[in-house]
């Protein structure tokens, strides 16, 4: 893969940052757009735009169509079934909301037990805790240790005849770690219990089939995937979608309307309620069409690359401290430095046009495990290369400097 | 945007040994604050006589340079200001950091005024206002006394 031929494709990259070209390390966070998908957007609006659905002009017709596609891209992403199984919701939040709801609506009660873990993002508790204030369920979190990696035994313990669902990270938003999720749901299919898992680090950095994982539910965002905001996406499935209750009720998901009956649409549709963010569904498929074109193993082995580059750079600064140590890790590093807030990490990197995250990342569940009231994290996208991790470890040096001062 | 202007060298030395740490000796009113988005936290001990001047002023926390150095000064600046005083002193450190960055005050000398503007670079780093201002609003929580915890996403 020629690095430089896909920087090129994205806009942003030539435009400076505090009068600095961008080092755009927030790919954990969210992604940069390359100009296909930046133009297709443009251009559905400008020459194709309709809603998709009821209407019978040639316009619904080819947005109806160019939706399906996209649908049908997703389906060969993430190698599907059916595209039957491929939901479009608001954002992975809402993927994850929404088996909580009707999941839990139709199969948790008093006494029920979720299984979570201590890597998870807010977005893969938070639904689960509206189960335990509702119905009452109870949250068990399966511990991890100090290298970042879920403990497979530990978690295998929490599983009682009462467990109704695991629900699990695939790539951690802050060490990295990659969850043998084939394991897990070996360990919970044996005993009946359906797998959600946030794929919403791992879609963009590993390769996913949610046939070979073998998991329930799988959720993720486009944004996250070098596509628009708005867009998240829910695989699940066939037998739970036909089987679960809809989540959001209105137009579009319904077949038949009675005064004292409704009939809901088949799926997808029952899942699809009002209108959809259909110009950024459509455009989805470009950044779909847009991976295709690196190819998955290349950008895997790209990022790679980096990802160790990076490692070996950040431990020859005597002041990092890599948090996590994972069997197998992703390009997602957080760090701290010694003597200096990650919050001053940030502005300062800042100023070197280096954009970072700092905070817990939307896991203070892990940051409090850890000990740690906040982290720097530094996350690689495809775009990324050894010169933005030698950009990185420059503004490091430069936060010891102005911190060393007193 | 000045990175020198925002990490002077007074912000940098109270942001490594911020002045008075801990809970002050009979102190009678206190609160915490919490900064939701960075889990900045700072605990408030306040002592106050009867007409509500402050004899004791001292904080706990954990933060980055900027809420550090910012408690700490604001614990030498307000020590022995009345209420109307301690009051007028935190609006025109919030104005100075929000709007003007000057301070006018009534109450503080040359060289208070000095130090205090010190935190002024913050106006240019709007992400960090809410580090500069947490220890403020929280010690005027510990003095209303009307409520034991405030959040920056309430009042900023």
């Amino acid at each position: 893969m020629n690095i430089k031929e896909v920087k090129s494709q994205f806009p942003i990259f030539s435009k400076k940052i505090n009068g600095k070209p961008l080092v755009y390390l927030d790919n954990a966070n969210s992604s940069q757009k390359p100009l296909s998908v930046i133009n297709r957007l443009n251009e559905f609006y400008k020459n194709e735009f309709s809603n998709i659905g009821r209407s019978i002009h040639s316009l619904a017709v080819n947005a109806t169509n160019k939706f399906d596609e996209t649908r049908i891209g997703v389906k060969s992403f993430i190698n599907a079934k059916y595209k039957e199984e491929i939901i479009f919701t608001k954002n992975a939040t809402e993927a994850i909301n929404l088996i909580a709801t009707t999941f839990g609506a139709q199969n948790i009660k008093n006494g029920d037990e979720i299984i979570i873990t201590e890597l998870e993002h807010h977005s893969n508790y938070v639904p689960w805790h509206f189960l335990r204030q509702n119905k009452k369920a109870v949250i068990k979190f399966a511990p991890i240790n100090e290298d970042g990696d879920i403990e497979i035994n530990e978690l295998k313990k929490l599983i009682t005849p009462n467990t109704k669902i695991i629900a699990v990270t695939h790539l951690s938003n802050v060490t990295g770690t990659i969850v043998p999720i084939k394991e897990i749901v070996e360990i919970a299919h044996k005993k009946n219990i359906p797998v959600l898992v946030d794929g919403c680090q791992s879609a963009p950095h590993i390769k996913v089939d949610v046939q070979d994982l073998d998991c329930d539910f799988f959720a993720f965002s486009a944004h996250k995937l070098y596509g628009p905001t708005g867009v998240g996406i829910l695989y699940a499935k066939k037998k739970w979608l036909e089987q679960l209750p809809p989540f959001i009720g209105g137009g579009a998901m319904i077949s038949e309307v009675k005064k004292d009956n409704i009939i809901y649409a088949p799926i997808p549709e029952k899942y699809e309620a009002g209108t959809m963010p259909t110009a950024e569904v459509i455009t989805f498929n470009e950044s779909i069409k847009f991976i295709k074109s690196i190819g998955m193993d290349n950008l895997i082995s790209h990022e790679k690359e980096v990802t160790n580059y990076a490692l070996e750079k950040l431990k020859i600064i005597n002041s990092v401290k890599i948090i996590g140590n994972p069997k197998n890790k992703a390009g997602v590093i957080s760090f701290t430095v010694k003597g200096v807030h990650p919050h001053d990490i940030a502005t300062i990197l800042d100023e070197d046009g280096v954009a970072i995250r700092a905070g817990h990342h939307c896991c203070q569940i892990f940051h409090e495990k850890m000990n740690l009231v906040a982290t720097a994290r530094a996350s690689i996208g495809v775009y990324n290369t050894k010169e933005d991790i030698d950009m990185l470890c420059k503004a490091i040096e430069n936060c010891n400097k102005i911190f060393d001062k007193k | 945007m000045n990175l020198k202007q925002l990490y002077q060298d007074i912000i940098l030395e109270h942001g490594k040994s911020p002045r008075n740490l801990g809970k002050c000796e009979g102190y009678n009113c206190e609160a915490k604050g919490y900064n939701p988005l960075c889990g900045d936290k700072v605990h408030v001990y306040l002592k106050l006589d009867t007409e509500k001047k402050i004899q004791g002023l001292t904080f706990e926390g954990e933060g980055c340079a900027i809420s550090l150095a910012s408690a700490s000064i604001m614990t030498e600046l307000v020590k022995g200001k009345s209420f109307d005083e301690t009051n007028e002193i935190k609006n025109s450190f919030l104005d100075m950091i929000k709007n003007t960055s000057k301070i006018q005050s009534n109450h503080l000398d040359e060289d208070e005024k000095t130090k205090l503007m010190s935190l002024s670079g913050v106006k240019q780093f709007p992400m960090r206002v809410k580090c500069a201002t947490l220890s403020w609003h929280t010690m005027f929580l510990a003095m209303e006394g009307k409520k034991k915890q405030v959040n920056t996403e309430e009042i900023d």
